[in-house]
């Protein structure tokens, strides 16, 4: 039966109040800190009412695998081990989902990859299980530096997709994404991403909710499917399974059920756009040059409309905050006056471009660069300069690294 | 020159706490009410390979991030950075700004006389300091290297003050080490070891005391003058 009483107002064995987590997030007082991206998500986590997470340490999320267990050493978190791979985290993330917790884990790169098996899993299972991803490469040569090419591999798993720009995007949206996930209609695993290093290692002022409040315990009642039944979708593992498809029931199922996922991914919009304030963020959307972008690409982005500024150039911005649910719509009102489009990104296929072609009209539009991949950072100034030369501007030649 | 924006560029080998530094001067910088913004780049984390950090200084807010390519300062920890290519740039100094700063830690030049023309041609000056001998007469390890880079590029361009600092030095390396004390039974060793840091921190700080007198001493005296500050007010 669910639970009829709130723990609202009361505390945990650390003493944390149990709060309202619209109060938390948006009324509670902040305290301005100077933290590393790695050392914020423990700040998250410590205020999350998490129950299990569970760590493989892989570069750059290793920092914050452990520094969440320094915060299980002090109680915070409900159990915490390590997997013997990434492939097994992310399976017994699934188990500890199955069995009622609120889980939490972190990946990076190559495990990402590894585990790539169980996150079309985890959103068929409708397990509101929320992962870190600090971008890495994943090809080979081998990078431990950003590069945002493993969000492609995740946008079709039925996972939600968010992709923060900054340490403060992160603190936020790792307690707000759980609030999303864990909607009844929604009650789908998250993969909040961000650029390894450029946010994990990088120290930048972060205001932090208060140490003594945290979020309301997860309610396991309230998820839509049965808890560990193998009698009901999406189990139903030991009479009959769907896999062997012998009935009608069984082949209809799957029908259904793959439409239910992304049905649920619909479903979140609204509660994302209630939470992370909009799909999209915009600014001066009435120029006509644009830059849309997501994760650290939009800071490089605001640097680079500085420098245009200075030069005369009047150019736009649009932060996609979330992939998935994907922000057509909004990106489409957003660049309605734009004549050009540029869209920076930290990976050589340029996916993002290619989302946008596919949501406006006239997609000849898009810029789809610059690119950098293999760990290599963007500076503002070539941002300006590929901008300028599509203006038929004049440009500085730029002797940088490798030239 | 006074510029809203300082970009500070650290070239070291693993180990030698490039990153720490970088570190220390943003949460010195951050304490004195200025803007910052630091990260490290590195490889598989190794002794003695290449390892870089950036320190971004203003009177704005910073959103760039990621390799400094076009730096105003270049601090190099270590002569193999130049000597044997130990940096992710050759030349070491590429992508200087105009009107920049080089400080390399060396207690005999290591440049060539074209390296030392096309520095001149960018009008960028060069500060040679003895930082690891300075290190090992004032804190009496080299593990301070980093310290008297600190101090260097404090000393040149003043983007953080002394107090700011010390201030960091302590949360970085003191703080967490009072935090953990636990039982009464603890007490009594925690106390010994905090004992020897607060000695560290003592020596840490004195090396960065004096690697600051000498670098302000010689940009005094070669009229080098590279600040953090808004222009506009200035003129």
């Amino acid at each position: 039966m669910a639970e009829i009483k709130s723990h609202i107002g009361t505390q945990n064995k650390k003493g944390q109040t149990y709060t309202d987590a619209w109060e938390m997030m948006h009324e509670a007082p902040r305290n301005p800190s100077f933290y590393t991206g790695s050392e914020v998500i423990k700040e998250a986590l410590r205020r999350a009412s998490c129950d299990v997470m569970i760590a493989y340490p892989i570069t750059p999320q290793s920092e914050a695998a452990a520094l969440i267990g320094e915060l299980f050493a002090e109680g915070y978190i409900g159990d915490y081990f390590r997997g013997e791979s990434e492939f097994a985290v992310m399976s017994q993330c699934a188990g500890a989902a199955f069995g009622g917790a609120r889980v939490f884990t972190t990946t990076a790169g190559p495990g990402t990859m590894r585990a790539m098996e169980n996150f079309p899993m985890w959103a068929g299972a409708r397990l509101p299980i929320q992962m870190i991803v600090t971008c890495r490469g994943i090809n080979s040569p081998l990078s431990i530096q950003p590069d945002t090419i493993e969000i492609s591999y995740l946008l079709n798993t039925g996972m939600l997709v968010w992709h923060a720009e900054t340490a403060q995007d992160f603190f936020d949206w790792i307690l707000k994404g759980f609030m999303v996930s864990e909607e009844p209609e929604v009650h789908l695993p998250l993969a909040l991403c961000c650029d390894g290093f450029f946010v994990t290692h990088t120290k930048d002022v972060v205001n932090l909710t208060p140490a003594d409040m945290c979020l309301p315990p997860y309610d396991p009642y309230r998820s839509p499917v049965p808890c560990m039944d193998m009698e009901c979708p999406p189990v139903r593992m030991m009479r009959d399974p769907f896999i062997m498809k012998s009935n009608y029931i069984s082949y209809a199922t799957h029908a259904s059920w793959q439409q239910e996922i992304w049905a649920a991914v619909e479903r979140s919009r609204k509660h994302t756009i209630k939470w992370i304030n909009g799909l999209i963020d915009t600014e001066n959307t009435d120029a006509e040059v644009v830059i849309v972008a997501s994760g650290t690409a939009v800071s490089q982005g605001r640097e680079a409309i500085r420098l245009l500024e200075d030069e005369g150039v009047r150019c736009g911005l649009v932060k996609v905050k979330s992939l998935r649910p994907w922000p057509g719509e909004e990106i489409r009102e957003a660049t309605k006056n734009a004549k050009h489009i540029f869209v920076p990104e930290f990976n050589v296929t340029g996916w993002l471009a290619k989302e946008i072609k596919a949501t406006i009209p006239n997609s000849e539009r898009v810029h789809a660069g610059p690119h950098v991949c293999g760990g290599m950072t963007m500076p503002p100034e070539i941002i300006a300069s590929e901008i300028k030369a599509a203006l038929g501007l004049r440009s500085e030649s730029l002797a940088g690294r490798g030239s | 020159m006074i510029k809203k924006r300082l970009n500070i560029r650290m070239s070291g080998l693993g180990g030698q706490g490039a990153v720490t530094a970088a570190h220390v001067m943003a949460m010195a910088a951050n304490r004195d009410g200025k803007f910052s913004i630091s990260n490290p780049f590195f490889g598989a984390e190794k002794r003695m390979a290449p390892a870089e950090s950036y320190c971004r200084i203003g009177i704005e807010r910073i959103y760039d991030r990621g390799e400094l390519v076009f730096p105003d300062v270049i601090e190099v920890f270590h002569p193999q950075v130049i000597t044997m290519g130990k940096s992710y740039t050759m030349p070491f100094y590429s992508g200087v700004k105009e009107g920049g700063v080089v400080i390399i830690n060396s207690a005999q030049p290591l440049l060539s006389e074209e390296d030392i023309n096309r520095l001149k041609d960018l009008n960028v000056a060069l500060f040679y300091i003895a930082g690891t001998e300075l290190a090992i007469e004032v804190a009496g390890t080299e593990l301070s290297t980093n310290m008297s880079m600190i101090g260097s590029v404090a000393g040149i361009t003043k983007c953080v003050s002394m107090e700011a600092l010390d201030g960091a030095l302590q949360e970085r390396f003191g703080k967490k080490f009072v935090a953990s004390g636990g039982t009464a039974s603890l007490d009594e060793a925690i106390k010994k070891k905090f004992a020897k840091k607060e000695m560290l921190l003592a020596k840490n700080l004195a090396t960065v005391k004096r690697a600051y007198e000498i670098a302000s001493e010689w940009a005094d005296k070669n009229k080098v003058e590279l600040r953090v500050g808004n222009p506009a007010v200035a003129a």
